[in-house]
């Protein structure tokens, strides 16, 4: 085990001399095996097979040789626990703790056939790792690793290289557009910000990550914290900035976890808090803790709820670029905006832009699930089609089944059906099919699965997320709920239909926030592709896919006996 | 008494209880600076010791933090973490988020419905148990998931969870026998 | 602060860049309906009923919180406004129960005004019939939560100009309900002054004196107004 130090970084050279430290001590060991302690692996107890792989490399006597160190998420969280073999370029797959020592002896020998996980399969070569580069093969929660990694070269370079004017240049030269959902250019957002004038900015990272179905945020806040701190602290200095928040989600417990370690061992480095390595700028970042409501992804919403009130949205303009927390100037990024930060400071922003397509630049992660082979996390640049993320790189619908249909952007997106899946996974492209990027969710869905059902379970998780301050969204969101739901019982009428739809336009068009404005889409958008399954319900009171009653039975409930 | 025992007494008098948890909270809301802005972070400390929030616990926040006892009960339960109730012994937590969903989650809680005469939300009538859904754990990968007593668990089946719940249960009735 | 023309419905006018849109409209004699609007306490911007079309952005704008800018094309009465305005109000009649016959407030509520201007002759939504309480706890007021749409205006008189902040939202989307202090009976309300300013803020017979018959409520709750002019006219 490396020891942490707490040396404080006061230069560039100073750091890259620590990496090469670093890097050395590293390489003393000829092998290393990580085991993946992101959520999904911990679930499955790799926490016991790190303990035990431990314990069977110390028996042997070969600590000095093999490093045995806790990793980041692989990307394929169906096969957890994941545990990696980089000199020996293997991966195990649902490795369990009576496993291990056929795993170091696999060191030397014969890989463990059982075990065995194809890392040259279409998951993993077709996949273009930017935000997510070092493939869980460091300690999320050692600083050490991440400097030798290369971490906070670009903190540096910046703040000793570039003036902040410069900074901002390269952002939006990048083209890097912001990737909590409605990718607004977050250089126009940086320079918007920088130029206003105030005693005090904030810079805020959006980690609310809401959206049910996906969990890109949660994996690269567990997996790169620094690398999320070193963005905001790159935006900070960019837009003078010298107060942070993370605002993350009660739910993500092992994030908060990491994040909190993080911001304390850059604090002892110098590296976060005053003076950043001998420099005149500050930089403090505290941790915000959600407290179960979607809606405070929202922006405003999200400030007042830091501000320790309700999360309810406000009209906007005044944008928070503007007035944000406190009524001051507040940067607010996704915390994958943020991550995208550190690439491109490092290789460049002509580097960056050549990635993805000409309007939606660079990489995308994604949380790929429902009903696939491949569940998990993968990053792909822009421009990929549904089609190679669907059925290359997720393996397509397992057990023999059909794919209906993909659900993207969250409880605002819609579904794409099959006769779509050519299309590119862009900013424009999926807002032309009725969806939205979104913060990158992809639920896959396949003939078990009935659109007027899924409808009806979106507009369930609007309603009880409404916030209730406006109208159309507090009482339209209950109201189309409880029509589906008749509709999914067999008692709507085509009147009703209708209804349904008038409805959805009123609350798209008058609601205050993205939450109302969003939510009629998941209805818009099954009403658009899968209307035949709204008339199956409606006239032929029958469920095509079998979910609202078994397939060819009527699905009204039956009319009591007495 | 020495002075700082003395201090700390003095503390103590003004919380609802002499429960030393309150330290704990007071000291979040020190960390603070006891702002307004801390409302949340410190309903979180105070739940986090005690298991939900009670009459007197929200009015000591309002109190100590010199907020109006209506912003405070706003808050506490626009937001969904919070629990005015105090829970079971156990709980199990149901993702029902889309991943979890599109894999039958929802069954899921039919089942345990069935069996255990138990809807979301509910506590059972002897206390050893209560029953919560969430919104996406950030575990879809495997899908579908829920929380035992504060463990992920991944890859649910009803037999899974009948055998955690049967545990329970049957833990329970082991302790009562042994009184 | 700076004088800018802009054009509403088609006609001339001139307003300052810190007012809104509502009130350069107001000055002008073009009326647009608004019921969570209340001159005297902050904007709240919840009701949605102000919402007007400018020319050159794709969304609705509330003209209670949007302010005039140089050169604006606003308008204020198209017929798809007059659609969604009626759609608003009549999700409001459906959230609670509304039995105008019977209430304090008959003929004078501007909930009723607001659906003969708009010309509501039906509710074509179904009725959800809530099940909510009525408070008659307090000696002077009763608060009955089947005729309250959630406006906030009595939160924001009780807390802004009264400083007394009794009233609140508990809960979100269409479980929120006005509750006071920790959701106890209003008599035993320690912070409510009894100064009635939320009685008189309300815009329907959510809140009323005690020993009104049907109809015999009548409120005008432009007193806010009233009572700023009064304290200009001393000072
Ligand atoms: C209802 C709602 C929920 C949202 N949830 C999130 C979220 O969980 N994470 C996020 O980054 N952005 C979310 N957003 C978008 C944010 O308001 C904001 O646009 C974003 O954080 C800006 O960061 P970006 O420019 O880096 O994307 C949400 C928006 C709405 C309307
Ligand atoms: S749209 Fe919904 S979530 Fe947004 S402000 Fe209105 S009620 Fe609240
Ligand atoms: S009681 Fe009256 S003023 Fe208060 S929120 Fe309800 S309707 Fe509005
Ligand atoms: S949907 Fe259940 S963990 Fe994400
Ligand atoms: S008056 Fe403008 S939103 Fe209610």
């Amino acid at each position: 085990m490396i020891n942490q130090t707490d040396q404080q970084i006061s230069s560039s050279d100073e750091l890259a001399a620590l990496a090469a430290e670093y890097q050395a001590k590293q390489a003393q060991y000829e092998n290393s095996i990580f085991v993946c302690m992101g959520t999904a692996c911990q679930s499955v107890q790799s926490g016991g097979v790190l303990q035990s792989l431990q314990a069977e490399v110390k028996s042997r006597a070969l600590e000095d040789k093999c490093r045995v160190s806790p990793g980041g998420c692989q990307g394929n969280c169906a096969s957890a626990p994941l545990v990696s073999l980089p000199q020996r370029d293997l991966l195990y797959q649902l490795a369990q703790p009576s496993d291990v020592s056929a795993i170091v002896d696999s060191l030397q020998g014969e890989p463990v056939a059982r075990l065995l996980c194809d890392n040259k399969s279409d998951f993993f070569v077709r996949q273009n790792r930017v935000v997510t580069n070092h493939r869980g093969l460091l300690n999320p929660e050692s600083i050490d690793d991440y400097i030798a990694a290369g971490g906070f070269v670009a903190l540096l370079k910046a703040l000793f290289e570039y003036s902040p004017e410069a900074v901002v240049e390269q952002v939006q030269k990048s083209g890097l557009r912001g990737r909590g959902g409605a990718g607004y250019p977050t250089g126009l957002k940086w320079s918007t910000v920088a130029k206003a004038r105030a005693d005090q900015k904030y810079v805020v990272c959006n980690a609310d990550e809401g959206d049910p179905g996906a969990f890109m945020n949660r994996s690269v806040l567990e997996d790169y914290p620094f690398r999320v701190l070193e963005g905001m602290a790159i935006a900070a200095y960019a837009v003078g900035a010298t107060k942070g928040y993370v605002y993350v989600r009660a739910e993500y417990p092992l994030a908060v976890e990491r994040v909190k370690k993080a911001i304390r061992s850059a604090e002892k480095h110098g590296l976060l808090g005053n003076k950043i390595a001998s420099s005149s700028f500050d930089f403090h970042v505290e941790i915000r803790l959600g407290a179960g409501a979607f809606v405070c992804g929202e922006e405003t919403a999200l400030i007042s709820s830091i501000e320790g009130g309700k999360g309810l949205p406000c009209p906007r303009p005044p944008y928070p670029a503007e007035s944000g927390l406190w009524g001051k100037p507040t940067l607010i990024n996704n915390v994958e905006t943020f991550a995208n930060i550190v690439p491109i400071v490092t290789n460049g922003a002509d580097w960056y832009a050549a990635i993805g397509t000409p309007k939606s630049k660079g990489t995308k992660t994604f949380a790929l699930s429902g009903r696939i082979k491949n569940t998990g996390l993968v990053e792909v640049p822009l421009g990929t089609t549904l089609r190679e993320m669907i059925f290359d790189i997720g393996g397509g619908v397992p057990d023999g089944h059909k794919f209906k249909a993909v659900q993207t952007g969250g409880p605002a997106g819609g579904c794409i059906p099959e006769e779509h899946l050519d299309a590119t996974i862009d900013y424009e492209s999926l807002l032309a099919l009725g969806s939205f990027m979104g913060s990158g969710g992809m639920i896959v869905m396949d003939d078990s699965s009935c659109m007027v059902d899924v409808a009806k379970f979106f507009m369930q998780f609007c309603a009880a997320e409404s916030c209730g301050k406006c109208i159309p969204c507090r009482v339209g969101t209950a109201h189309m709920h409880d029509m589906l739901e008749r509709i999914t019982l067999g008692e709507g009428t085509m009147d009703e239909l209708g209804q349904l739809e008038s409805l959805c336009d009123v609350v798209q068009f008058t609601s205050l926030c993205g939450l109302g404005q969003g939510a009629p889409n998941p209805v818009l958008s099954t009403l658009r592709f899968f209307k035949n399954e709204y008339l199956a319900h409606i006239v032929g009171h029958t469920c095509p896919a079998g979910v609202c009653a078994p397939v060819g039975q009527d699905i009204r409930r039956p009319k009591c006996a007495l | 008494m020495t002075a700082r025992a003395a201090a700390k007494q003095k503390q103590i008098g003004k919380f609802p209880s002499d429960d030393k948890r309150w330290l704990i909270v007071a000291a979040v809301m020190r960390k603070y600076g006891s702002a307004q802005s801390a409302l949340i972070e410190t309903l979180h400390a105070v739940q986090s010791s005690f298991g939900y929030l009670d009459d007197s616990s929200l009015a000591f926040v309002a109190r100590s933090l010199r907020l109006p006892l209506s912003k405070v009960y706003g808050v506490a339960t626009f937001y969904s973490h919070f629990r005015l109730k105090p829970q079971g012994k156990h709980t199990c937590v149901v993702c029902m988020g889309t991943a979890c969903y599109i894999k039958g989650s929802a069954k899921l809680l039919q089942k345990v419905d069935r069996k255990y005469g138990l809807k979301v939300g509910d506590t059972s009538a002897d206390n050893k148990l209560s029953l919560l859904e969430a919104r996406c754990l950030g575990a879809c990968g495997i899908a579908p998931a829920g929380i035992f007593d504060g463990t992920v668990l991944g890859n649910l089946s009803d037999d899974l969870v009948e055998s955690k719940l049967d545990s329970w249960i049957a833990e329970s009735e082991s302790v009562s026998q042994t009184k | 602060m700076r004088v800018v023309t802009l054009k509403i419905n088609g006609q001339e006018m001139s307003g300052r860049d810190d007012e809104d849109i509502l009130h350069v409209a107001r000055e002008h004699g073009i009326d647009i309906p608004t019921l969570c609007q209340l001159d005297g306490v902050s904007e709240w911007g919840g009701c949605r009923l102000c919402l007007v079309e400018i020319e050159g952005s794709p969304k609705l704008s509330a003209a209670c919180v949007t302010k005039v800018s140089e050169g604006m094309v606003v308008n204020t009465n198209t017929e798809r406004l007059a659609g969604y305005r009626k759609s608003i109000v009549e999700m409001l009649f459906t959230e609670g129960n509304h039995v105008c016959s019977v209430c304090v407030s008959n003929n004078n509520c501007e909930l009723q005004d607001m659906s003969h201007e708009l010309k509501i002759d039906h509710i074509s939504l179904p009725y959800r019939y809530p099940l909510k309480e009525v408070d008659a706890s307090h000696d002077l007021f009763i608060f009955d939560a089947n005729r309250c749409i959630l406006c906030t205006r009595c939160i924001r008189v009780c807390d802004e100009v009264e400083g007394a902040h009794t009233w609140d939202i508990a809960g979100r989307g269409i479980k929120s309900q006005l509750i006071s202090d920790l959701h106890q009976p209003w008599g035993d309300s320690p912070s409510c002054t009894s100064c009635g300013k939320c009685v008189e803020a309300c815009p329907t017979g959510a809140l009323f004196e005690k020993g009104k018959a049907a109809g015999e409520m009548v409120k005008d709750a432009r007193f806010l107004v009233y009572l700023e002019e009064m304290k200009e006219e001393k000072s």
